[in-house]
């Protein structure tokens, strides 16, 4: 199960995880080998069974549409790592 | 006043001292906080510890326990895992990418036990983002088994499950993904409960695998994890998954009878490459109970060898998604590097995030990916159908299943780290509970070298009282949730 450089190089591309080649190629080997054991999954027939993605059963859950307090803007702020005044401010999306 | 060793203190006997007046609460906690002083710098199962909010909420308890309005945990010291948001008190999932975080809000757990008058002594240290099984992969300290400094409390929950069995707290809250909780109990020497998944609210407990993830308590023994699970149990509004339905009084378990209480003893539970003196303590364990009047027998959950590649293709799927949060905005960590969004956001997880957690995002990104989808994340949800169906099957004939809580005593710092996989195999037995989502319980049962082993006991969806009724029987009958470590 040996994933290529490239392969580990999109997924950390996908999952936004800056990584350098020295740790792209670590990560290679490790999932590589771990990937390796869990190929056992593949002897395992499934023809037919439904996938479970929850172990309790529970269906879309709803509640009323009534107005209530959330928490304060100061509060939801106060953790912010940029902030200013009432924003947070962010880098520029665009070049 | 009544002079308190903390290590002897249990739920009950708090209770007793504190409403017979032999103790105040802002005694007992003062005491805790003594201990905590004295013996932290080795243990080190805190990332934060709160004295001053802890004596505050004893002189409130004091004022309740006065009036003889106390409930069951009303001026008794616990710690909180630190992945349970506890609003004024950081919360940091022991991740550099949440280090300082305040939150705006308290936990579920942390307001039921608020409201119940409980005393919060600290922050109890984990595995990054609760992901590991000795609690190395905090990004600020391992902490250290209580029993041999030198060897690890097992995790993710060490810190809480350490801080017990030290006596630095009364009991502890941990939550348990594949383990988290009963591991390091097992590997410190003290009792963890994972609740039927559902049971527990899981609001304001950082989110790493949200179909696995469950809380509970970690105490010195049974009657204690029954007290406990009674003040958090039950339907919150806010959590969706949280079960609609009345809690029993879990006290009610707590009989000693179990003559004939079927126990079923899953032969795939006893695998080579478990330590000898493990297999040996459980095997005893397991004579204990058949002496005790339980009808034990063998049985098979062929499906087990498979457990753990589905575990570990579910949980990083799920933490990829849910860890996606963390961009370094709205709030944590941020980078300091130029760039743009996109860099910002690269650098931010690169410099945040541990090795642990970034080889389970790429997991669980890779299984999650198109092209593998069906192959890795939709074939492990249809295993995960055929292990519950196996389950269900067993607990037709079988009221509780024993097996050891983990294949192997605790083991040396920096042991198994080298080798990722030789660290995921501490879970093997641990793991199918929450794949299945049913309950389970670890007690000591025995000591190999000087170190504790764990029974598991595991049941039904729902059938926490048989698993007290059963994990008390056995430890009234035996003596080994009595013994401490030499600190």
């Amino acid at each position: 199960m040996a994933l290529t450089s490239d392969e580990v190089r999109h997924i950390a591309l996908l999952a936004r995880v800056g990584m350098t080649d020295d740790e792209i190629e670590v990560m290679r080997e490790q999932l590589s080998g771990i990937l390796e054991h869990f190929q056992v999954l593949q002897q395992v027939d499934t023809e037919g069974v439904e996938p479970t993605a929850h172990s309790v059963e529970t269906h879309a859950v709803l509640r009323d549409d009534e107005p209530r307090n959330s928490v304060s803007r100061d509060d939801a702020l106060q953790n912010a790592p940029h902030r200013d005044g009432d924003y947070v401010r962010v880098r520029a999306v665009l070049d | 006043m009544t002079r308190v060793v903390p290590q002897n203190i249990t739920v009950r006997g708090a209770r007793e001292l504190l409403d017979g007046g032999d103790v105040s609460s802002v005694e007992l906690t003062q005491a805790f906080i003594d201990r905590i002083d004295a013996i932290e710098s080795s243990v080190k199962s805190f990332v934060t510890v709160t004295p001053g909010l802890a004596l505050e909420q004893a002189c409130a308890a004091d004022e309740r326990i006065d009036s003889g309005n106390a409930a069951a945990l009303t001026g008794i010291p616990m710690q909180l895992k630190d992945n349970m948001a506890t609003r004024g008190v950081a919360t940091t999932c022991s991740s550099r990418i949440l280090e300082g975080f305040i939150p705006p809000y308290d936990a579920t757990v942390a307001t039921k036990l608020y409201e119940e008058g409980a005393v919060l002594v600290g922050k109890g240290n984990l595995d990054e983002f609760a992901m590991g099984s000795s609690t190395e992969n905090s990004a600020f300290f391992p902490t250290r088994n209580p029993w041999d400094l030198d060897r690890v409390p097992g995790g993710s929950s060490g810190g809480p499950a350490a801080a017990v069995a030290a006596g630095e707290c009364v009991y502890a809250l941990g939550s348990d993904t594949g383990g988290s909780i009963r591991q390091p109990a097992a590997l410190c020497g003290v009792v963890g409960l994972k609740p039927t998944y559902g049971l527990v609210s899981r609001y304001g407990l950082v989110a790493f695998a949200s179909s696995l993830d469950q809380i509970g308590p970690i105490t010195k023994d049974v009657g204690d994890a029954a007290h406990v699970l009674n003040a958090i149990a039950g339907h919150d509004p806010r959590d969706s998954t949280s079960i609609d339905g009345d809690v029993p009084d879990y006290k009610k378990a707590l009989t000693e009878d179990i003559k004939g209480l079927r126990v079923g003893v899953p032969k795939e539970y006893f695998v080579e490459g478990m330590e000898p003196g493990v297999e040996d303590a459980i095997r005893r364990a397991i004579d204990t109970l058949a002496a005790m009047g339980a009808v034990v027998s063998e049985t098979s959950l062929p499906s087990t060898p498979y457990a753990m590649a589905v575990y570990y293709i579910v949980a990083p799927s799920e933490a990829s998604a849910n860890l996606a949060r963390y961009d370094g905005v709205k709030y944590g960590y941020s980078t300091d590097t130029p760039g743009n969004m996109w860099d910002s956001l690269e650098d931010t997880r690169r410099e945040g995030f541990g090795p642990e957690v970034k080889r389970r995002i790429m997991i669980g990104t890779y299984a999650l990916s198109a092209g593998y989808y069906d192959a890795w994340y939709k074939k492990a949800l249809q295993v995960r159908t055929i292990i519950r169906q196996e389950f269900r099957q067993v607990f037709q004939e079988f009221d509780v299943l024993v097996s050891p809580t983990s294949p192997s005593v605790a083991f040396p710092l920096g042991d198994k780290t080298a080798d990722p996989y030789m660290m995921y195999l501490n879970d093997v037995f641990t793991q199918p509970a929450n794949i299945a989502g049913i309950p389970a319980i670890s007690v000591p049962a025995g000591m190999c070298d000087g170190l504790p082993v764990g029974l598991q006991f595991m049941a039904s969806h729902l059938q926490e009282g048989k698993l007290l009724r059963a994990a008390h029987a056995y430890e009234q009958a035996t003596e080994w949730h009595t013994l401490q470590p030499d600190l």
